[in-house]
């Protein structure tokens, strides 16, 4: 056997344990559409894995209309939060990688070690500070958590994008007389688009997804449609059924963020592991 | 003069980390030092005694024991699916793409989702009639002998749960190695073929010492997360002693039972826990890149 026929063969065997891999990645999705679309008469645990004769969106329906207020708080509390943010990060990072001060090489490391703590040595001063300035239970108190909580991962994926940007055309602008906003305003903030989409996409989706500071800080009135989903499924009084459909409300926005903006979603991911 | 302006621009965010992230640590470090109990604060000096109190608290150690069998199911879960995965979609396949935004979408989805559809998944029941879930796929699979009861297992539970994270973070894994194997030069390879090691010996010898400083990374990420897991048991099995853990502890102690002091300690143990992974690997990381 020849090193080519060896290669040719062990491709197409490849797809086996990938297919099935594949499987075992989609069973919770097949679970959650698959009951989602059951009638409630048909609903049955027993019957799980058997598909619907016909399609109803009942289950959604419901499920809608519980979570409905909950997936409109999320909304606003992670829209604002990702746009501070990705500002924040890109001014941080811009300083960080092409304004260096003296000392900036200690601070760095001392805001991405934020990005590693468990938020379970915070959350006392914090519930005290919030209660403190008055942001208890409200949503911009949330709002600003994500935000200072987020300060961390953007500040590194801008400056790790402003690094691979050559230092000539900063010192190019420098020496035609542009002060700190210039150069940011008209020659790093044009080009750092790209950056921008993944540190929006990656705030948005870490935000979306928060449980533990929204249980925390938000009253019933403003939870995301994370704790409202969790109250949910704790709940005896609403039926699997429209928890399947709910959990999969719950997963559409950021979903259809990584269906149609997956590349940029991955890059944010990566630059977590401080890894390019 | 340059300085100054660059300092005044990121001075808002280093004031603001300095205050909810290092402040914040203090004053939980000082918490933990007090008799704080109840919803009035009180910060009387009892000195070590709430970590003295975990020490021999029957529920700190049901929280360890979880957290051991956790992490070893979690991380060892993920790298080998993950490096598994990495090497089949490293072979040059035409649909690449496909599986890895397959096996990464997970990624994208709040561990609140994934716990809602994985607590009727692993539906614990094992009674012929009253099977659901997965024991019933099992059992129309005649896969019988696979039928267990999941989160409900005495002790072992809280492995279930684990899988649970597995399937939502292992395709991360995958990407690490992917990218690792990426950067391994084809010449490497093609040398060692010329030297007549077969595909198997070229992955031992060659590839997996290259892949070191990944392992390395995939482990700290991954062992640093599961110290600091919550959503995800909290969505599946709620708050049950046999399925605490650390974080969980620390919450109910501290916003349901107003044991402020004892909530601090477990705050700080946790705290130290993911530093002591976590400092080394940022030191190395960095000092690395500034090494070029």
């Amino acid at each position: 056997m020849t090193a080519q026929t060896g290669i040719h063969q062990s491709r197409k065997w490849v797809y086996i344990p990938l297919t099935m891999m594949a499987l075992f990645y989609l069973l919770p999705m097949f679970v959650m559409l698959n009951t989602g679309f059951k009638s409630f008469a048909e609903v049955s645990l027993a019957t799980m894995w058997k598909l619907p004769t016909s399609l109803s969106i009942e289950n959604f329906q419901l499920a809608w209309e519980i979570l409905a207020p909950n997936i409109w708080n999320s909304f606003r509390i992670v829209i604002p939060a990702a746009t501070i943010s990705s500002f924040l990060g890109s001014i941080n990072g811009y300083v960080l990688s092409k304004w260096k001060f003296r000392g900036a090489n200690i601070v760095f490391p001392l805001l991405l070690f934020g990005m590693f703590i468990p938020y379970q040595s915070v959350l006392i001063p914090l519930t005290q500070v919030m209660a403190w300035i008055g942001l208890g239970g409200s949503t911009w108190g949330l709002i600003m958590v994500h935000v200072i909580y987020g300060i961390p991962i953007t500040t590194l994926i801008f400056r790790n994008y402003f690094a691979a940007i050559p230092d000539t055309l900063v010192e190019a602008a420098k020496v035609d007389g542009a002060g700190i906003w210039q150069t940011y305003r008209y020659i790093l903030l044009p080009i750092s688009i790209p950056a921008f989409v993944v540190v929006y996409i990656w705030q948005f989706t870490a935000a979306w997804n928060d449980f533990l500071f929204a249980v925390l800080l938000t009253s019933q009135d403003n939870w995301p449609v994370t704790v409202a989903l969790n109250n949910m499924a704790g709940s005896q009084i609403i039926a699997w059924n429209v928890q399947m459909a709910g959990s999969f409300l719950a997963a559409v926005p950021t979903l259809l963020i990584y269906i149609f903006l997956g590349r940029f979603f991955l890059r944010g991911m990566m630059s977590g592991s401080l890894k390019e | 003069m340059d300085d100054w302006w660059g300092i005044l621009w990121v001075l808002p965010s280093i004031l603001a980390v300095m205050v909810f992230v290092y402040g914040f640590i203090i004053w939980t470090a000082r918490v933990s030092l007090s008799a704080w109990k109840g919803l009035t604060p009180d910060y009387t000096y009892v000195g070590a005694q709430n970590f003295v109190n975990l020490a021999s608290d029957r529920r700190f150690h049901i929280d360890i024991k979880n957290t051991i069998i956790f992490t070893l199911v979690f991380v060892i879960g993920c790298l080998l699916i993950g490096l598994g995965l990495a090497i089949l979609l490293d072979k040059g396949i035409r649909a690449e793409g496909f599986y890895r935004s397959l096996f990464l979408f997970p990624m994208a989805i709040s561990f609140i989702v994934t716990g809602v559809v994985w607590r009727w998944l692993m539906n614990p029941s094992t009674a012929e009639d009253r099977l659901s879930g997965l024991n019933l796929l099992f059992h129309n699979l005649h896969l019988d002998f696979l039928i267990n009861s999941w989160y409900a297992t005495p002790t072992w539970g809280i492995a279930a749960v684990a899988i649970g994270a597995v399937w939502q973070m292992s395709g991360y894994t995958m990407a690490l190695y992917l990218a690792g194997l990426r950067a391994v030069p084809e010449t490497l390879r093609e040398a060692a073929r010329v030297d007549g090691a077969s595909e198997f010996q070229i992955y031992t010898r060659v590839i997996m010492p290259l892949l070191w400083p990944v392992t390395l990374a995939a482990v700290i990420i991954l062992g640093h997360s599961s110290l600091k897991v919550f959503d995800l048991i909290i969505a599946m099995v709620g708050k049950q002693i046999a399925l605490d853990v650390p974080s969980i502890y620390m919450w109910t102690t501290t916003f349901d039972g107003f044991f402020f002091g004892r909530g601090a300690a477990i705050g700080m143990v946790l705290l130290v826990s993911v530093a002591v992974l976590v400092i080394p690997y940022l030191w190395y990381s960095l000092r690395q890149e500034s090494e070029g």
